[in-house]
């Protein structure tokens, strides 16, 4: 399919704008950028053909305004939106609205974004396609001789979840009978005065537990795997270091979670690209589905560094209604991929925000930066911390480690606090080395060690 | 002279804890020293701005979520 001319506008900042720039100018689209008042400088708005405005600093006054977005798309007259991640991605009213202003969405169908981000329509969803998830409860249970029915078909440790929980709040573990039939009784009355709800769930506790996922490419019936990332080093359950492929995963079992992920793509007619969220449980040899995100990701780069593929030219191909070119016995793993994520942050100050003028950058040779940087630029305290992404590449991951390294010692960003020396020191770090760990393990290294200021 | 309260961090002001929330200090009311005044979010993370020492008949020179510089005086008061 021939994109030249076509227009695609960006609703989004930072370095997705750019990212999603490069993808278009690569099929030969003009692009018109939206941005905020603060964002007038901003390095995707230089980049583009046409840049318009769309309301003040706050995001929900600009970039999560839908009706103020979609008219701005439409005045351009552009053939097409691209959400990014974050802001109006993942809403389905907003690609809705975009196409009822005849406008194509890079993205799912309204339809499959609202299922895919209800949790227990995904979860039905994936079940159905033999998607595994973590075994627990049906539904809610009503008291102790229920919660012993469960944990006889799941064993222990198990989880007791208040079912008007989230975000890790009313969550128990229980690893015996006897605590189980004192904290039942007690997560009920807790959950009833905390959420107004007593509803209790039961699911198995995953130990160990790392996060893998799987990218997913689909053009409304058929779908690929590109692989899988390993993600499991986080802080607050921000994704800070990825990898592909999961090193922890043998070659059976990465291609029955890639597998699983191809069906339930297909089962869902998913359009664009896609990443089926698991938590690997090491001991099990086990994955439970968490979530699906129906967009680009942060980390996609790792899995294009391994693939090959430009997986954010393909989502606007599909978009516009090409089929997908890729087969499945021509995507093949290529070495190993890590990107670690450069944040406006100050590593040895507890990670405290720091939006100033960058100074003189510097990258080494042979690294991918996706970055929103230039030398000068005021970065806006508006929106989220990530400066760029430094990718690197290898042939094996004790390669791939060792580029990092070197990628590191020989990148300045002048002028900032970022978390470029906290990567330096988790490039030395002999359990990073062998891949000894899970998703709580950055959170408890932190306790342990402390970053020096760059 | 009046006393200020400054900004210590660029980013969004906020008068309230939560948006269904009641302010941290109305119009006109009193504080004491190390009293939260409101929020500061910077990168999505919100930090206190504390008075750092005490007053009254407080007067906002920013309104609610008005997007402010460090620095930026917030507050006067007696």
């Amino acid at each position: 399919m021939d994109l030249t001319g076509r227009s695609l506008f960006i609703a989004n900042r930072g370095e997705i704008a750019v990212r999603i720039n490069r993808a278009a100018r690569s099929l030969g689209m003009e692009v018109v950028q939206a941005h905020s008042e603060a964002d007038a400088d901003m390095l995707a708005v230089k980049l583009a053909d046409r840049a318009v405005e769309i309301g003040p600093p706050a995001a929900t006054k600009s970039y999560l305004d839908i009706a103020r977005v979609v008219e701005a798309a439409r005045s351009a007259g552009a053939d097409a939106v691209h959400p990014g991640y974050g802001f109006l991605a993942e809403n389905a009213a907003f690609a809705a609205a975009v196409e009822a202003a005849g406008m194509i969405f890079v993205g799912p169908s309204a339809e499959t974004i609202a299922r895919m981000g209800d949790k227990v329509a995904a979860r039905e969803a994936a079940i159905a396609a033999g998607v595994p998830t973590a075994p627990g409860s049906d539904g809610r249970i009503e008291g102790i001789d229920e919660a012993r029915a469960v944990v006889e078909k799941i064993g222990y440790p198990v989880m007791i979840k208040a079912a008007a929980g989230g975000g890790g709040r009313g969550i128990r573990v229980v690893e015996n009978d006897a605590d189980l039939a004192r904290l039942i009784p007690q997560a009920q009355t807790e959950a009833a005065a905390a959420f107004g709800d007593g509803g209790l769930y039961v699911e198995r506790m995953v130990r160990d537990a790392r996060h893998v996922e799987v990218q997913i490419l689909g053009d409304g019936s058929r779908a690929v795997h590109l692989f899988e990332r390993e993600c499991s080093l986080q802080r607050r359950r921000q994704k800070v270091w990825e990898e592909a492929p999961a090193a922890c995963l043998s070659a059976e079992a990465r291609a029955r979670v890639c597998d699983a992920s191809v069906r339930l793509a297909e089962a869902v007619g998913y359009r664009g690209a896609g990443t089926l969220e698991f938590l690997y449980e090491p001991a099990r040899d086990a994955f439970y589905f968490m979530e699906m995100n129906t967009r680009i990701q942060v980390e996609h780069p790792v899995t294009e560094m391994v693939t090959g593929v430009d997986l954010v030219a393909e989502m606007i191909r599909v978009a516009f209604g090409a089929p997908l070119e890729l087969q499945q016995a021509e995507i093949a793993l290529n070495g190993h991929a890590i990107e670690v994520r450069v944040n406006a942050e100050d590593p040895s100050k507890n990670f405290m925000p720091f939006p100033g003028i960058t100074g003189a950058i510097e990258t080494p040779e042979g690294v991918r930066f996706d970055t929103m940087l230039y030398e000068g630029y005021a970065i806006p305290p508006f929106y989220d911390s990530l400066l760029g992404k430094l990718i690197v590449h290898g042939a094996d991951r004790d390669e791939a480690l060792s580029r990092l390294r070197e990628a590191l010692a020989g990148m300045h960003i002048g002028g900032l606090k970022t978390t470029l020396p906290l990567f330096a020191a988790l490039a030395e770090d002999p359990e990073v080395l062998a891949g000894e760990v899970n998703t709580a393990w950055l959170e408890a290294w932190l306790q342990r060690n402390t970053i020096e200021a760059a | 002279m009046a006393k200020t309260i400054q900004s210590p961090l660029p980013g969004t002001f906020y008068r309230r804890p939560a948006p269904d929330q009641p302010e941290f200090v109305a119009d006109g009311g009193s504080v004491a020293a190390g009293d939260t005044i409101g929020l500061i979010e910077v990168m999505k993370t919100f930090h206190e701005v504390t008075a750092d020492q005490a007053g009254s008949n407080i007067r906002f020179a920013v309104e609610n979520e008005a997007p402010v510089t460090a620095g930026a005086v917030l507050a006067e008061m007696d």
